[in-house]
């Protein structure tokens, strides 16, 4: 769903600064009214929707051209932040307006949407599992093949599946978001309360999951992918900048101290992953520093990760202003309009992964001529789907304000995603 | 990655190896050559070594999942080709082997029984290939690398050398078993229990790469699985010997 809503800017803002200076009976969270669209928002999510939908497809030659290679983070964490951004700004905005009930009403129905994706994808995933099952016959992997033993009995797994607790793997992000929607209402509520307050009490979650091995468990067995006890921080942090944060923060982001702590935590980032690449740099690790930093799990969002997806937001608001033109320009166009229809893109990207894949296997692996068209085709696919989207929402809006006047859509602006 | 200055070493040790055991031709595999920093590794076997300088009898134990053995055929799965190659590269020595294989067990299930199988055969060396079940049932990382240190540290104290092996490299399953938590958490109890980590993972995908095996395909029948466990057998070999410190050269 496309958020037509103006967002905030991450840096402080003229009309912000004015509101915060009337001395009227303000709420605690400030949304600047009126602000043009963010584009770097949507662009970012647009290039983490490319970027997951190039991680998924394994053995892929253009992997080496998204930066998990690089450092600690990946594409997931900035889906995940400027999720949690947008969604706390377009309902943040509704509960201001329209009170607490009706915002959350349309919080749980944007969950419902959400929900009914991730049922759509997993039908299209237990019909390619089903095809490789029934064709795939090599001895070498007999033991591999166990994991489509699920197949003997869909009673349970598909029930399970629809509790969320059977996600075959890539298909974890959108149960992730879910749960961290529902609880969307709650991390509002709060932040209109206190924002830092609610800010502690994520880390403090945060903490507690990683002190007490706090957990989602799943089906047959095992555990959440991304468990959200961790994740929510990235989110809720998400959620608190929108809602004042980032303005509250812009005087340490603006300091050079900042910049540079930021580039020698990337640069080291960046060593460190070398050092996994290329197993001959590995004896220039020290032991000590290894024992102490490894492993650095994605599941439970390791600081580290953490601390590098916060390096490369401040990096990145840093170096590229929101007024910078080339957000208009239209090489940057496809990406930016993925990003504004994000949950459509997703999930067009996860089934383009599963048939990529498949197209892949199919043609023996493919080499690298094969995996670049496979991913180019995908990403023009994506582009394609939503410049359509974009396109029909407009005309829908259109004529829909035509009808009615000016009254707008606000449910088909509950963004979030 | 492909310029590095320790592939120089891969030929040479080859052509060490090559030179005093010479393979039979036929037995010679069609092309799986494993680049030298994948056999590399600076935790070292002092029992192996010194079984095969004291001329004693080198009792290899393996214990495995079925990808350590091909179901119909088992005289052709890597540990039977491991013991073959390594008679050819030691003659002098007498090297025996035993499989056990623990199917559809996690390595914590392993990890108890592996001080039971130690005390029975008494083993110079044991291989350790695990990581496909845990990473099947998503078991949490966390344990999987208490129990592998669990299992590691059982085996060292029993007398035994330890080699860790990883998962296979199977592409066709790579969207549904996700192995790189299992793949990253081996290589630091390796690093963390100074024990060997035979890459099998990686090795299988160097020759995916690079066109030896298409892993990829739908069905290869037995052939295929053949080949590979023959590869695999001689390259456990040569990291075997690698990690022993021992130079073939002076054993003859």
């Amino acid at each position: 769903m496309a958020d037509r809503v103006a967002r905030p800017p991450l840096a402080d803002d003229a009309d912000a600064r004015a509101a915060a200076a009337v001395p009227v009976a303000l709420p605690v969270i400030l949304l600047p009214a009126g602000a043009e669209r963010e584009l770097r928002l949507d662009l970012f999510r647009g290039l983490a929707l490319w970027l997951i939908f190039i991680d998924h497809l394994p053995n892929n030659i253009l992997t080496w051209f998204t930066f998990r290679n690089y450092g600690f983070s990946d594409a997931t964490e900035i889906f995940i932040f400027i999720s949690g951004y947008t969604a706390a700004f377009v309902y943040g905005r509704a509960m201001l307006e329209a009170g607490f009930v009706i915002a959350t009403a349309r919080i749980l129905r944007r969950v419902w949407q959400i929900y009914v994706a991730h049922v759509f994808l997993f039908t299209i995933f237990l019909a390619e599992i089903s095809y490789v099952a029934s064709r795939f016959e090599n001895p070498l992997y007999a033991e591999e093949m166990g994991i489509m033993d699920f197949l003997k009995q869909p009673d349970v797994t598909i029930v399970q599946a629809l509790l969320l607790r059977f996600r075959p793997a890539n298909m974890d992000v959108l149960p992730l978001y879910i749960v961290l929607m529902l609880f969307l209402p709650l991390i509002i509520w709060l932040m209109k309360w206190r924002p830092d307050v609610t800010l502690a009490l994520s880390v403090l979650l945060y903490a507690l999951a990683w002190q007490f091995d706090l957990y989602l468990s799943a089906y047959p067995n095992g555990f959440w992918a991304f468990n959200p006890f961790a994740w929510q921080l990235l989110f809720v942090f998400g959620a608190w900048c929108a809602l004042g944060g980032a303005r509250r923060m812009s005087r340490v982001l603006s300091s050079p101290v900042t910049l540079w702590i930021c580039f020698a935590y990337l640069l080291f980032a960046f060593c460190v992953t070398l050092t996994w690449h290329l197993p001959q740099l590995k004896f220039l690790m020290p032991k000590l520093i290894e024992q102490w930093m490894y492993p650095i799990t994605k599941t439970d969002m390791d600081v580290l990760r953490f601390a590098h997806f916060l390096a490369l937001a401040a990096v990145t608001v840093r170096l590229l202003p929101k007024d910078w033109p080339g957000l208009k320009s239209r090489w940057l166009r496809p990406v930016i309009l993925c990003g504004q229809h994000s949950l459509e893109i997703f999930c067009l990207g996860v089934f383009l992964a599963f048939a990529g894949h498949f197209v892949l296997a199919e043609f023996s692996g493919g080499g690298p001529v094969l995996q670049l068209v496979v991913s180019l085709a995908g990403i023009l696919i994506m582009s394609g789907m939503a410049w359509i989207i974009s396109w029909y929402k407009h005309s829908a809006d259109k004529s829909a304000s035509r009808k009615k006047g000016a009254v707008g859509n606000a449910d088909m602006a509950g963004g979030g995603s | 990655m492909k310029s590095n200055p320790v592939s120089l070493l891969g030929p040479i040790l080859l052509a060490g190896f090559l030179a005093v055991a010479p393979v039979r031709a036929q037995d010679a595999p069609a092309h799986c050559e494993v680049p030298a920093y994948l056999l590399t590794t600076e935790n070292t076997l002092p029992q192996v070594e010194n079984a095969i300088k004291s001329g004693r009898p080198l009792d290899i134990l393996v214990v495995g999942s079925r990808s350590s053995t091909i179901s119909t055929s088992e005289a052709s799965a890597y540990p039977a080709r491991l013991q073959a190659v390594l008679k050819q590269m030691l003659p002098k020595v007498a090297v025996n082997i035993s499989v056990e294989l623990q199917v559809k067990k996690t390595a914590e299930e392993v990890a108890g029984d592996l001080v039971k199988l130690v005390e029975v055969k008494k083993p110079t060396l044991v291989v350790w290939q695990t990581g496909t079940y845990d990473a099947m049932r998503s078991i949490d990382p966390e344990d999987f690398r208490a129990a592998v240190g669990e299992g590691v540290v059982a085996l060292k104290e029993a007398g035994a050398d330890v080699v860790l092996m990883n998962l296979q490299y199977s592409p066709r399953t790579e969207a549904m078993i996700s192995a790189s938590p299992y793949l990253d958490t081996m290589r630091v109890a390796a690093q963390q229990y100074d024990v060997p980590l035979f890459d099998r993972f990686a090795i299988m995908r160097h020759w995916n790469d690079q066109g030896d095996f298409d892993l990829f395909s739908a069905s290869h029948g037995l052939d295929l699985a053949k080949r590979v466990h023959d590869c695999i057998g001689r390259a456990l070999a040569k990291f075997v010997i690698e990690a022993a410190r021992i130079d073939p050269v002076q054993q003859n």
